[in-house]
């Protein structure tokens, strides 16, 4: 317990002493991870400790960017209260495809929240009088402030967004070493076991269920409120595959994982895409006289072998695996 | 009679328009049918749900452009050469790469459902990628065979896409007498109903899985070589085939032969219909949400009782 205390006290801390340190291009960049480490620790608390295989949480976090965004630009509210808005969105969400698609396991629960995920996208395509489809509408920087402070300011962007995952991380943390979150790594198991101990297993997927969508949702509206933007494509069955991927990566079923996992895909693409693959264009080009007219573009080429590589060769990913050989507490 | 129709409460269609709708959701309904009959071949008999067989499609129309352009410049021959040519190099290319795939990555999962739901997802990046990479974000027509066109009461319709549906209509038929006369029908029906027991009868299940995932992936390729002609060949074109597959096959009952034509005729017609008259966006939203509905409500019917 103490060790789990000053091991994410330590990680915040971390986080809040980089601050200064970090250029501008870092800055934001950092702002954004954790906004999407918010998501991802939300998706980790449904895959990686209940074990369940959600296709569909971009309808999460659409819900809250959309939920907020749209109060902001229809109504007019400001955006603490749109904010608030947005997570009921998400809440509700959670609740209702919670009650219908735990009715299924294994690969239905995955087709169904895939299916359910893609009516939404649909949705929000088919409103586009309001929510501008694909091609979004911005928050202007003006109404993007909260009790006198400017959010669109990248120091205090920043530790919004930190105070948001700090948030996120904390509650998870706890959540993983009470009763509930026991039994909730009991079910990931088995199953049926726990039935045979007494508990209702489906009031606890609900519960990791909706909690996972609240911060899913917070997360999406928090990027609209920080970044000023929503589009459709956060709600496309890519920002589906995203969190799944950053768990994965970094380790499910691991408190930091969702965070190590975003920061190192997000870094990597980044990287990829800005200068690995433009120079790899170049060369395959220059030398070899293939055409590759999209090289430069395709850096969801990363995603896929990072997905294949990690199911084939490190299910357990980043942190799993430190904690299977080194540091056998880690929550 | 024209009072009677003067008396609903909508307008009705003109015929010419309703026609045309007809016409063209039996082209889609023929095409789907051929992409979800691979999709349920593949879920039937290996329990594998292939998110990347969309890619596989794309993959099929993407190399019918390069096999046609390549056909043309070389010979100088006519359009019909180009198309027969990728319609034979197309499918078994795409085939070819399927087999790897399996042999690559879902033998070594074991073909654990969800672990392969999650490595198909990261070939579908892959494939989709490389096809941006090498062909590029273009969208690009491949010219059809031949030009006839059939006349109808309000206007010409293409002969091509009639000749779509024929096609479309005599491979399934293939694939079902193969499927229930043959031997090698007979080997992948054993191996679906109990690997274990089909292994000890000396059948070489690993072959069956990869022979099978090719052919559900040549599936899907024959159906986008025989559509490129109607639609331009671009490298996201695997998305709505995908989606309209899955919706098709849960409806239908996956494995299930007989229900795969029946849900693709129904889903192809509507969707044809109410895009043609409507709006294609509500169509899909109507039929993801009943697909969710069907797998909460009636799962045991349509994903079979041995699903984890």
């Amino acid at each position: 317990m103490m060790r789990s205390v000053i091991l994410h006290g330590a990680m915040i801390a971390l986080l809040i002493a980089l601050e200064p340190m970090l250029s501008e291009y870092h800055h934001g960049n950092l702002a954004r991870i954790l906004v999407l480490a918010t998501y991802a620790v939300g998706y980790n608390i449904l895959f990686g400790y209940t074990g369940l295989l959600s296709l569909g949480h971009a309808m999460f976090f659409a819900a809250g960017m959309y939920g907020c965004a749209l109060m902001v630009r229809l109504a007019e509210w400001s955006v603490g209260p749109a904010f608030i808005v947005g997570v009921v969105c998400a809440l509700v969400a959670g609740l209702v495809v919670g009650l219908l698609a735990l009715r299924t396991i294994g690969v239905g629960f995955m087709i169904v929240t895939l299916m359910f995920a893609e009516a939404a996208h649909l949705t929000i395509a088919y409103y586009n009088e309001y929510t501008r489809g694909d091609e979004g509408f911005t928050i202007p920087q003006a109404v993007r402030s909260v009790a006198g402070l400017d959010l669109s300011d990248t120091t205090t962007r920043y530790f919004a967004a930190l105070t948001l995952f700090s948030l996120c991380l904390i509650a998870s943390a706890a959540l993983v070493q009470s009763r509930a979150g026991r039994v909730l790594v009991a079910i990931r198991e088995n199953e049926d076991r726990v039935r045979m101990l007494g508990f209702d297993p489906f009031r606890y997927k609900l519960l990791a269920l909706v909690l996972s969508a609240v911060m899913a949702g917070a997360a999406g509206a928090a990027y609209a409120v920080l970044f000023g933007y929503a589009g459709s494509t956060f709600a496309s069955v890519q920002y589906s595959i995203f969190p799944l991927l950053w768990v994965l990566l970094g380790g499910p079923g691991t408190t930091l994982g969702p965070l190590l996992g975003t920061v190192l895909m997000f870094y990597l693409v980044d990287y990829a895409s800005g200068t690995v693959m433009p120079g790899l264009a170049a060369f395959v080009e220059g030398s070899f006289g293939i055409d590759a007219p999209g090289l430069a573009s395709a850096y969801l080429l990363l995603v896929g072998i990072a997905l294949v590589l990690l199911v084939l060769f490190a299910p357990r990913g980043v942190l799993g695996v430190v904690r299977a050989r080194v540091v056998p507490w880690l929550p | 009679m024209e009072d009677l129709i003067a008396l609903l409460p909508f307008d009705l269609p003109h015929p010419a328009l309703l026609l045309a709708g007809v016409l063209e959701g039996t082209v889609l309904a023929a095409v789907l049918a051929l992409t979800a009959l691979g999709l349920s071949i593949v879920f039937g008999i290996m329990r594998v749900v292939n998110v990347a067989h969309g890619e596989f499609y794309m993959l099929g129309a993407v190399l019918a452009w390069f096999v046609t352009t390549w056909v043309a410049a070389v010979t100088g021959g006519p359009p019909w050469l180009g198309f027969a040519v990728a319609l034979v190099v197309a499918p078994l290319v795409v085939g070819v790469i399927a087999a790897a795939t399996d042999w690559l990555v879902l033998k070594r999962l074991n073909y654990d459902p969800e672990a392969t739901i999650v490595a198909t997802i990261g070939i579908l990046y892959i494939i989709q990628q490389l096809a941006l990479t090498f062909y590029g974000p273009y969208a690009r027509p491949v010219e059809a065979p031949f030009d006839f066109r059939v006349a109808t009461p309000y206007f010409g319709y293409s002969g091509y896409k009639l000749v779509v549906v024929g096609a479309a209509i005599a491979l399934m038929l293939v694939v079902w007498l193969v499927l229930t006369r043959t031997r090698i029908g007979l080997v992948m029906r054993a191996t679906q109903y109990d690997r274990e027991t089909a292994q000890a009868f000396g059948i070489p299940v690993d072959k069956v899985y990869a022979g099978v995932f090719a052919l559900g992936a040549g599936l899907a390729a024959i159906g986008a070589v025989l559509i490129v002609p109607i639609r331009q060949a671009d490298y996201l074109m695997g998305g709505d085939p995908l989606l309209l597959s899955f919706i098709v096959v849960i409806l239908g009952g996956l494995g299930s032969l007989r229900g795969t034509l029946v849900a693709a005729l129904f889903i192809g017609l509507s969707d044809g219909i109410i895009s043609t008259l409507y709006d294609a966006t509500l169509a899909k939203i109507l039929a993801t949400l009943l697909v969710a509905m069907v797998l909460v409500f009636r799962p045991q019917g349509l994903f079979g009782a041995r699903a984890a």
